[in-house]
């Protein structure tokens, strides 16, 4: 079980939150005109990263804040988590 | 027989508490502190069992967790366990227990003949033979070798003991309490860490309890229980005996298992039978031992042919001896110490010692007792079948090639030691990659992966001088991070012979002529020869060898086989061991209880129970209760004999003729507040949600950014900047995520704040054409006339004083409306429901009643609202707004959402008006057609109709728009139903939708 670092609360057990995919995603804006590939691109096509992945998790049974997770999708190693509002490095 | 084979003194049991126990139907005695092996081995009971494969009889191999053949069925306080080993069951008063893999005794089994035919049953047997043809595997093949094999029975009963979970954080969790856990544990300690430290068996100490050394002017043993002694006292530290930490995962989280009943007739009131613990640890310091290997001989399966540590722990431990004309069969020094204990107490044994000249401190001491040493020698077979009689022993060369003239010496137990396997399986599951050790022949941990260091004989460091050293300093270091202090710890002296070298020789050849079974996996029966075949057939991967043979895969998972099939390997393929690699690691270390791992969360435990504020109402009013998410809801109120239908039935119409309540307080609540939360609304629903006016209600439907509708309900305008949204029972937390996630993540600039208020209102539903005057009556004070609240309007107004929110909302197409009060008022409001629409001849009515009246109008709801389907399936594109974007309304662009024969809601009424059609049935247009029939849509609800009095059904249907008029027929495989049935619209009931609007 992963041991993640709340950016809001500290360090909690994997249970206490629910994963959210990939955080380098970016909504299209509202009310923009957009090619269906492009919206594809972002309703569905992912890559399946092998290594280094900025994703999402809610901690949905503690602040119920959405946060960014930097983790190796191999090892399952976190190297740093992130506030929904920071900018990640 | 009385316990022939115990001494007469000596060991650890509690001589003054005996106990009666039972094995195969006989009965025994043994000591308080005995393990059902050791009771046995003390009564001189050596046949315990039959092999998995061949059925061959088997004895005790080790003293503990390693054992691969004393598995047991256990028979406990009316309830039985299988898959027990006789080695780690403590023994209690009236304790029963049964071999198993034998039919109809374990002296005489009928599956023996395997072993006589076991020419045809090698390596990939099962894979080659009961392949074709393929209707026999179910028939014949699949019970034939379920009856065959298997490792003793489940119970099929409920298990009545408790199981619990508990979670714990600590600085230094210490696997494993020999001596370099207790250095490890002591250092720590002393530095203030909080320390947790584990032993798997009963007694602390590990191989301190067996040895024969000396720490600080102390036995081994004594030293052991000052050390536990003084830790208990720590409050900083936990210690916990017959504890199994059997698993390391992620982020430095170890899994233990806590046998807290199982020495123990029945479990005592309110204590669990097993405990299963989740410790994440900063540190972890592995001192898991080593477990003793054998070598491999000719029928070395034979039962008193056992681990030479295994012999000395019984008695040392157990005062047992496991035979009175012992053979220690070895490569090391360790088979020495066995016979230097057995000499002590009075037993004569003989060694025969692979090596040619070894000296050292041990040998001398046993050459100075007098032992009978054989150098050069090897026992090429044990002889006997269900017990060893004797063994054919043979000089060998100097390349361990060529055996001497073959001689039989009598014997009665053949003890044999191999060297030492450090045990890393902790080690290894933590990702830490493993090296090979050549001195000791053996893996040992590499490179720490996590937050793990491996020390004393788990390390291959046999030297108790140094691993208490190592283990020492290294606890104080990893402490001294931690907690900033630096105690210093006194090491003590430490007396202990030196070894000699061993000697790297690991299985005697075959003697020409001879083809002795050897086994190198004996809970499975894999036999060098059946690695050979594996090897010949081409199989290469360590990985493939062990499942084509099943080495290593039995429940003992290869504890004392693994290293000499790589050795093996090895040998065969001309690879240095090291090359061949090992198998992987898997936890658990040891079987684990599936009641530990299911904890507490079974039956209507395995999730909560959420109740209305109304539930104690519904039980007194015949409630029969149905499951919805993890709320339980009235689904009708049973009078007198009715059944569900006709209760139901007579529950909606009642709403259709007069007025119901219903208890919707289970509908998802959400307080959207703030500035921007129009706008808010506005993104995700269809809809339009700019102009909603302060005390309306607006349905709005929600969608997936994949263009599917994720949920749907209405959403009130409370005041300028707060809305009271609804959602369904089942999507109620999803959709607070998915607000969320947009505004934390999406739209961080909308000041706008949600939070569930799902069990701060009670709700109940006033449905039916008498509603309003109920309502009247309810609120005297408050102007609910149509005018004064029109359809989707809302109020404030006091119900006999308690403030409430009236929500003019409809599901069951009848004129209706929501009143909310605050939960704790959710009883009183309901009851003076009750009582004042008595006069309008309310009654109650539940989901099933609720789904009835929703169905006939054409409401969609969670089985149409399927994850499948888009605004336009569901009859709702009028709510999809053209003007303004939302979430997901691009993915309705494409072309399949956007084809002229999509699927779409109908209605459904069978052509005979009497038969009801199965949920789940499809609809096709000929029945008669060939498989597969093409389907052209489902049934996803039905009711029977009661305002036409006949069964209705929705369907999503193919080109459903076109389909109204038409016949098709409803089929039902699972019922076996065919049904033939007209399509009308999904607006079965008051079509126009002009009764909320009365
Ligand atoms: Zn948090």
């Amino acid at each position: 079980m992963l041991y993640i670092n709340c950016p809001h609360c500290g360090m909690r057990s994997q249970n206490e939150f629910s994963y959210g995919g990939d955080a380098s995603v970016k909504r299209p804006e509202l009310n923009k005109e957009i090619s269906d590939q492009e919206w594809d691109n972002f309703v569905y096509n992912r890559k399946s990263l092998r290594g280094k992945h900025l994703e999402l998790w809610q901690h949905i049974s503690g602040c119920r804040q959405w946060i960014k997770v930097e983790r190796d999708t191999a090892t399952h190693e976190i190297f740093r988590t992130f506030k929904a509002d920071e900018e990640v490095a | 027989m009385t316990q022939a084979f115990r001494i007469e003194n000596g060991g650890l049991i509690n001589r003054d508490k005996k106990f009666s126990f039972k094995f195969n139907g006989k009965t025994y005695l043994g000591y308080e502190g005995d393990t059902l092996a050791s009771a046995l081995l003390a009564n001189g009971v050596h046949l315990v069992g039959r092999s998995f494969k061949y059925h061959r009889p088997r004895g005790f191999f080790g003293a503990g967790v390693d054992e691969p053949y004393a598995v047991v069925q256990l028979y406990r306080n009316g309830e039985t366990e299988p898959n027990i080993k006789a080695t780690e069951q403590e023994l209690f008063e009236g304790l029963e227990a049964k071999s198993v893999n034998c039919w109809p005794s374990v002296n005489f089994d009928i599956g023996a003949i395997n072993n006589f035919l076991r020419i045809f049953l090698p390596a990939g047997f099962y894979y080659k033979t009961f392949m074709w043809p393929k209707s026999f595997w179910y028939r014949i093949y699949e019970p034939f070798i379920r009856k065959a094999a298997g490792l003793g029975v489940a119970s099929t009963k409920h298990d009545k003991e408790r199981y619990e979970h508990k979670y714990e954080y600590c600085d230094l969790l210490i696997a494993g309490s020999g001596p370099s856990g207790l250095a490890g544990a002591y250092a720590a300690a002393k530095n203030g860490a909080k320390v947790f430290l584990a032993e798997d068996k009963p007694r602390f100490g590990g191989s301190l309890l067996t040895s024969d050394v000396n720490i600080g002017n102390q036995s081994g043993k004594d030293w052991a229980e000052g050390i536990i002694a003084e830790l208990k006292t720590m409050p900083n530290v936990v210690v916990k005996n017959r504890s199994q930490i059997f698993g390391y995962y992620d982020h430095n989280m170890l899994v233990m298992s806590e046998k807290v009943s199982d020495h123990l007739p029945s479990t005592k009131k309110y204590h669990p039978n097993k405990r299963l613990w989740y410790i994440r640890a900063k540190e972890v310091l592995i001192s898991s031992g080593s477990i003793e290997r054998p070598i491999v001989f000719g029928n070395n399966d034979t039962p008193g042919v056992m681990l030479s540590s295994a012999a000395k722990e019984y008695l040392k431990v157990y005062g047992v001896l496991v035979g009175r004309k012992p053979l220690v069969f070895t490569n090391n020094d360790s088979g020495y110490e066995t016979a230097i204990e057995f000499k002590k107490h009075g037993v004569d044994p003989i060694i025969l010692d692979t090596r040619k000249n070894p000296e050292s401190e041990i040998i001398d001491e046993a050459k100075n007792l007098g032992i009978n040493i054989k150098n050069s020698y090897v026992v090429v077979a044990a002889q006997g079948y269900k017990k060893v009689k004797s063994a054919d022993i043979a000089s060998i060369s100097r390349d361990k090639k060529q055996l001497g003239k073959i001689e039989n010496l009598k014997c009665d137990c053949i003890c044999v030691s191999g060297f030492w396997t450090p045990t890393i399986h902790l080690a290894s599951q933590s990702g830490n990659k493993t090296k090979f050790k050549e001195e000791i022949d053996a893996f040992v941990p590499g490179q720490s992966k996590q937050n793990e260091i491996t020390l004393g004989a788990a390390n291959g460091v046999f030297s108790l001088d140094e691993t208490l050293k190592t283990s020492f300093k290294a606890a104080s270091e990893l402490s001294k991070k931690i907690t900033k202090k630096d105690n210093e710890v006194v090491i003590p002296n430490v007396v202990e012979k030196k070894s000699s070298q061993h000697d790297k020789f690991w299985c005697v050849p075959l003697p020409k002529g001879k083809n002795y079974k050897r086994f190198l996996d004996f809970q499975n029966d894999v036999a060098v020869s059946d690695v050979e075949i594996a090897l010949r057939e081409g199989y290469r991967s360590i990985e493939h060898v062990k499942r084509y043979t099943t080495l290593g895969m039995a429940t003992d998972q290869g504890k004392t086989s693994n290293l000499n099939g790589l050795q093996l390997v090895s040998d065969i393929e001309n690879k240095v061991v090291p090359a061949v690699g090992h198998t992987t690691f898997r936890p658990p270390y040891t079987p684990v209880s599936i009641g530990a791992i299911v904890g507490r969360e079974v039956g209507k435990h395995s999730k909560p129970t959420r109740k209305s504020p109304m539930h104690e109402w519904h039980e007194k009013n015949n409630a029969v209760f149905v499951d919805a998410g993890i709320w339980l809801r009235p689904r009708y109120y049973k009078k007198g004999n009715e059944n569900l239908f006709e209760a139901s039935k007579r529950e909606a119409k009642n709403v259709r003729t007069n007025v119901g309540v219903c208890d919707v307080t289970t509908l998802g609540k959400i307080d959207v507040k703030g500035p921007d939360a129009a706008e808010l609304l506005n993104r995700v629903y269809t809809n339009a949600w700019l102009k909603l006016p302060v005390g309306k209600a607006r349905y709005g439907v929600m969608l997936r950014e994949d263009g599917i509708v994720m949920d749907d309900g209405t959403t009130t305008r409370i005041s300028e900047n707060h809305y009271h949204m609804t959602t369904t029972t089942a999507q109620a937390a999803n959709v607070l995520s998915h607000l969320e996630y947009y505004l934390q993540l999406v739209w961080p600039e909308l000041n706008v704040n949600v939070v569930s208020t799902t069990e701060q209102w009670a709700g109940a539903a006033i449905a039916g054409p008498k509603s309003r005057d109920l309502l009247q009556k309810l609120f005297p004070n408050s102007d609910v006339s149509n005018e004064g609240l029109p359809f989707m309007g809302f109020m404030e107004g006091y119900l006999f004083g308690v403030k409430a929110r009236i929500f003019r909302i409809s599901f069951s197409g009848e004129l209706a409306y929501e009143v909310n009060v605050e939960s704790d008022y959710g009883n009183f409001m309901w009851e003076k429901i009750m009582e004042v629409g008595e006069e309008f001849n309310i009654q109650p009515y539940g989901t099933e009643a609720l789904s009835t009246l929703r169905i006939e109008m054409g409401h969609v709801a969670g089985s149409e609202l399927d994850g499948r389907t888009i605004p336009f399936d569901n009859a709702l594109e009028g709510l999809v707004s053209k003007k303004k974007d939302f979430i997901g309304k691009r993915s309705l662009q494409r072309s399949a959402f956007t084809a002229q024969d999509r699927q779409r809601i109908v209605g459904v009424v069978p052509l005979d008006k009497q038969t009801s059609i199965p949920e789940g049935s499809h609809l096709v247009k000929d029945d008669k057609a060939p498989l597969p029939n093409p389907k052209l849509g489902h049934i996803s609800a039905s009711c029977w109709s009661v305002e036409y009095d006949n069964p209705f059904s929705l369907a999503i249907l193919k080109d459903g728009k076109k389909m109204i008029g038409q016949k098709l027929f409803a089929m039902s495989p699972l019922k076996n139903k065919v049904i033939p049935v007209e399509i009308v619209s999904s607006h079965y009931v008051d079509p126009k939708g002009e009764r909320v609007r009365s």
